[in-house]
């Protein structure tokens, strides 16, 4: 029952940090670049959060856009209105997405299936239309402009992460890492294996005595969390913030991401959204029918692919 | 050569569909000699979401320009190479495209966004990695005022330059009581700000509705219009709102109780009003039937023949932009930006280019483009003309006369030391 | 003031009719099948089109009829061939499989009309004003209720009288007894999947008339019509057609109070009554979990 995590083998993990920490030196050789790796990064964050509540609890949100973007908004109003501190600003911005999710969370959690998704979509769409008409705060349709990210300063040295893009693409993969680090402690918690409990049988779960709906909605809270993390990563990634970062068409390709690189395995969203990051800067480049593409992707993946990828792979080492 | 590179880029997606190893065949990379690499052009613009509309024919006229450029030998004797992508009207895929245009593709020069949005954000990325930017069609005043940056210029006018032009006309014909109807948001404001400005200077008087951006039912607001018994209706929405907007006038039949009029118009956008609602006062920025100016009607028809298209003030802007590129290098003898900057400063667009009368240049204190504005009425196609016949240009407004001093658009322009 | 609260009255029921009829579709797939049509707003589109395409050879009326059929046959073979395949499957399928087929449509679209809007002309004799006094009035806008009103109406009828309509009645309140009972529910669900469509390709039709055909036009419908469900009370019908209502008039008060809202204004009521009453208006207790 406590299945994925405990098969999870640490090989998986050593490849994918080889590869992410040594990404800037192959990456010009395969057409990729610095600021394509770090969206990887940042969506395959916003879609493990994500996962936190899709893959090991069993609950679908459709809704994760409207976290990721207040994290954006929380870092970006920070740094244009109060404060030149980086990291202030990411924390002010998981802040303000996870605090919204939890708030969001008591009036959803006692829905499941479609209308929990229902209702987390009208939720985002809430937030949207207060980035998008709030004008003189926010910036309105425009986005919020006017700040930019700055130079970590550690005392004895600072850290360039402003003009240099590898600089800052490491400064996020070490975000990234220690995220990713507490996410699967939070798992291999009693706390975790209670989650795994309510997704495979939620029933069961409740004659145990287990309260579901609180766990569901500390899930719930703590995956806003981990996706507002990478929305102020994302804010900083394009030094702005603007309304379609909350809008319910990211929620729906956070959910791709998550389903297509296989979302009961650990490591899979980060995959799903790296392919899909890159498939998308790709076709889109080539073809202004890209939405097509992107569309049948989605829709291939739902009807022939619906484990993902690490899904089936795994699939065949157990066979 | 444009059609080449299309037709091989679909080509090659196809090939990438069916291999793993798509990522390389879509990405070559050209290693030669400098002297025989192509000038390289990027070019961002939303070609899908709400503004494709416009950004389509942007695109279009700027592909038709490096086609008849190529074929005329290029720009400094290199052939001129388009990479389009599209931003789809998305701050974070816009800033994303930018720099893989300037980070992999390494352009010489970066064009767009038709949303201003994007368009400031574009600008800076291009101006942190210090890469000549042409804005051809994002309006918002900011971005040759107060965030001006020195390596980027604008083709299209200011929001004030549109509505100050249009204002005289609307005040002279038909009075000085107003009503707006604005969208509310940045674009909106700053161009009623603007309109409030000049009507104030006359004297009038006005009242206003602020609505959401892509409202479509405007019949509250036009309740409102009729009551309070206004010489001319500001329509200031955009895109298909205005549209909607103009229908709605039409059918509630206020157009026999007060004029219509606004800012900006488009060819694209009038030719999906229907016919009854093809009316009012308004600024184009750019209009093919200039009978009597030269260049223009040779231009008109080479386009319509290479397109089956009649080029709108969005293709102008497009051609615009390659041939400002072109201008720049020749002057500057190189494609380093700073020097293509200092070269289009002041530059003066030949008659072929300008397509209009009167001298049209890059001011040097905001990197704005001075163009005369044309204002006019809409009205139906009459019979037995040209179908895109739409709009009648009564006055020529300069630019400059529009666009007031560098001092009043907030610019201070600071090159790198 | 009289003239004003007549509009607002007015105004607030033809936008709450665009909303009820395409809430009904999105509720009748929903209620039968569980699954949430993120495409039904590019149904709608296409629907639209689908008129403006015939309209030339039927005329504008033949259009309006024809156009909404040609859509739920559409509907029919989308159903037969993808959604059906997702049902018994955990709920994120079906809702990444509409996802991606609203994309996909939404760019066909886009590539066959283009994205410039287009006009759907409308017979001159509804274009007009009803008189000086009520101008803001188009006979096209009592057209339009009156239209919806016959609709809905038939609609309901349908439901309770027809053979199939009381097995979809059946159907929403406990699938697998209908199942038991002999019914191939696998036709049924295409049927009402169909039917929802039809829904959607006349709401498309209409509101070409009103605000002409692009590409998009069915994205800004599609919010408020999950809004009208979720006000209405999930698994009710009628409280679809009382949620759209609901929200279409507090949408066009708030534009004589303060447009800006006009937009903002349906989320605040879905949140006001998911915190007072979160099984919605008319929503059976239990439906939404």
């Amino acid at each position: 029952m406590s299945g994925a995590l405990a098969r999870e083998r640490p090989t998986t993990a050593i490849v994918i940090f080889a590869l992410l920490l040594t990404a800037p030196f192959w990456l010009p050789y395969v057409g990729g670049y610095d600021a394509l790796a770090t969206r990887v990064l940042v969506f395959g964050l916003a879609a493990m959060g994500f996962n936190m509540l899709l893959g090991f609890t069993g609950v679908m949100s459709f809704g994760h856009a409207a976290y990721f973007g207040l994290g954006a908004y929380g870092a970006g109003l920070m740094l244009r209105y109060v404060t030149s501190s980086t990291m202030l600003a990411v924390v002010s911005g998981t802040l303000l997405g996870g605090l919204a999710g939890s708030l969001f969370g008591t009036l959803i959690v006692r829905r499941r299936g479609v209308y929990f998704a229902m209702v987390t979509i009208a939720f985002g769409q809430i937030c949207y239309y207060i980035a998008y008409s709030w004008n003189s705060f926010t910036g309105g349709f425009d986005g919020l402009r006017g700040f930019s990210r700055q130079p970590i300063d550690l005392g004895f040295t600072s850290i360039d992460i402003q003009g240099n893009g590898t600089a800052f693409y490491y400064f996020v993969l070490l975000i990234f890492a220690l995220a990713a680090a507490a996410m699967g402690l939070i798992l291999r918690s009693p706390f975790g294996r209670t989650l795994l409990a309510i997704r495979e049988n939620e029933r069961r779960a409740r004659f145990l005595g287990i309260p579901i709906e609180r766990h569901i909605w500390m899930s719930f809270s703590i995956s806003c969390f981990f996706t507002a993390l990478a929305g102020a990563l994302y804010a900083l990634l394009n030094n702005f913030a603007d309304p379609l970062g909350l809008h319910y068409t990211l929620s729906g390709e956070i959910v791709i991401m998550t389903v297509m690189g296989g979302m009961r395995a650990f490591w899979g969203p980060l995959i799903g959204a790296a392919v899909f990051v890159v498939l998308e800067d790709t076709i889109s480049s080539m073809t202004v029918n890209w939405m097509s593409f992107v569309g049948i992707i989605f829709i291939l993946v739902v009807l022939f692919f619906p484990r993902g990828l690490l899904g089936m792979l795994k699939r065949r080492d157990a066979a | 050569m444009d059609r080449k590179i299309v037709g091989l880029r679909r080509r090659t997606l196809l090939t990438a569909g069916a291999t793993l190893g798509g990522l390389q065949l879509a990405s070559p990379f050209i290693i030669s000699a400098r002297g025989e690499a192509p000038v390289k052009i990027g070019m961002v613009d939303p070609l899908t979401g709400s503004l494709s509309a416009p950004a389509g024919p942007e695109v279009e006229g700027a592909k038709y320009a490096v086609a008849e450029l190529n074929k005329a030998g290029g720009i400094l004797g290199r052939q001129i190479q388009l990479l389009v992508e599209d931003s789809a009207n998305d701050v974070g895929t816009g800033v994303q495209k930018t720099r893989k245009l300037i980070d992999r593709d390494k352009v010489d020069v970066i064009f767009g966004d038709v949303n201003s949005g994007i368009a400031y954000a574009m600008s800076q990325v291009t101006n942190e990695k210090k890469v000549l930017h042409i804005v051809p069609g994002g309006h918002t005043d900011p971005i040759t005022g107060a965030d001006c940056k020195w390596n980027v210029f604008r083709i299209c006018n200011t929001t004030t330059m549109d509505a100050t032009a249009v204002s005289g006309e609307l005040i002279k014909r038909f009075g000085k009581r107003w009503f707006f109807i604005t969208p509310d948001y940045a674009y909106g404001h700053s161009l009623q700000d603007a309109f409030v400005k000049q009507l104030k200077k006359a004297g009038g008087e006005y009242q206003g509705d602020m609505l959401p951006i892509a409202n479509s039912d405007f019949s509250g607001t036009l309740i409102k219009a009729k009551a309070y018994k206004p010489d001319v209706l500001l329509n200031n929405m955009g895109g298909l709102a205005q549209v909607d907007c103009m229908k709605q006038f039409t059918q509630f039949g206020m157009e026999k109780e007060m004029a219509l009029g606004g800012a900006l118009f488009e060819l694209e956008a009038l030719q999906a009003v229907p016919v009854e609602a093809k009316a009012g006062w308004w600024t184009m920025e750019w209009w093919w039937n200039q009978p009597g100016v030269p260049h223009v009607a040779e231009f008109v028809a080479a386009f319509r023949k290479a397109t089956g298209k009649t080029p709108s003030a969005r293709h102008w802007f497009g051609v615009v932009a390659v041939h400002s590129v072109k201008l720049a290098a020749e002057k500057a003898k190189a494609l380093d930006s700073l020097k293509m900057a200092h070269a289009l400063e002041d530059l003066e667009l030949p008659a072929d280019v300008a397509l209009q009368p009167g001298k049209v240049r890059y001011r040097a204190g905001d990197h704005e483009l001075m163009p005369n504005i044309f204002v006019g009425n809409a009205h139906p196609a009459k019979a037995g003309a040209n179908p895109d016949d739409m709009f009648t240009v009564a006055k020529l407004v300069p630019g400059e006369e529009a666009a007031g001093s560098v001092a009043d658009t907030g610019c201070h322009m600071k090159y790198p030391a | 003031m009289f003239q004003v609260v007549l509009y607002n009255v007015t105004n607030g029921l033809i936008i709450g009719t665009f909303y009820v009829l395409m809430a009904l579709g999105l509720s009748l797939i929903l209620n039968l099948s569980n699954v949430i049509n993120f495409a039904h707003g590019n149904f709608l589109a296409l629907g639209g089109y689908i008129a403006y395409v015939l309209s030339p050879h039927l005329g504008y009326w033949g259009a309006l009829l024809v156009a909404p059929v040609v859509t739920a046959a559409f509907g029919f073979a989308v159903e037969r061939l993808m959604i059906r395949r997702v049902y018994n499957r955990d709920p994120v399928y079906s809702l990444l499989l509409t996802f991606g087929l609203a994309f996909v449509m939404q760019d066909l679209m886009r590539y066959v009309w283009g994205s410039n809007g287009l006009p759907l002309g409308l017979p001159p004799a509804l274009a007009q004003p009803l008189s000086a006094a009520l101008f803001f009035i188009t006979y096209y806008r009592i057209f339009m209720v009156v239209f919806v009103a016959i609709a809905i109406t038939g609609l309901f009828a349908f439901l309770r009288y027809s053979r199939v309509g009381v097995r979809i009645r059946a159907g929403t309140l406990d699938l697998d007894t209908v199942a038991a009972l002999g019914v191939n529910v696998g036709v049924l669900r295409s049927f009402n999947f169909a039917l929802g469509c039809l829904l959607a390709g006349l709401s498309g039709v209409l509101a070409a008339g009103q605000i002409g055909l692009n590409p998009n036009m069915g994205d800004d419908l599609l919010m408020p019509s999950f809004i009208a469900i979720i006000v209405g009370g999930v698994g009710s019908l009628t409280g679809t057609l009382v949620g759209g209502l609901v929200i279409g008039l507090a949408a066009a008060l708030t534009t004589a109070v303060y447009p800006a809202a006009s937009e903002a204004v349906i989320y605040v009521i879905m949140a006001l009554v998911l915190l007072i009453r979160p099984r919605g208006l008319m929503g059976e207790e239990g439906m939404m979990s």
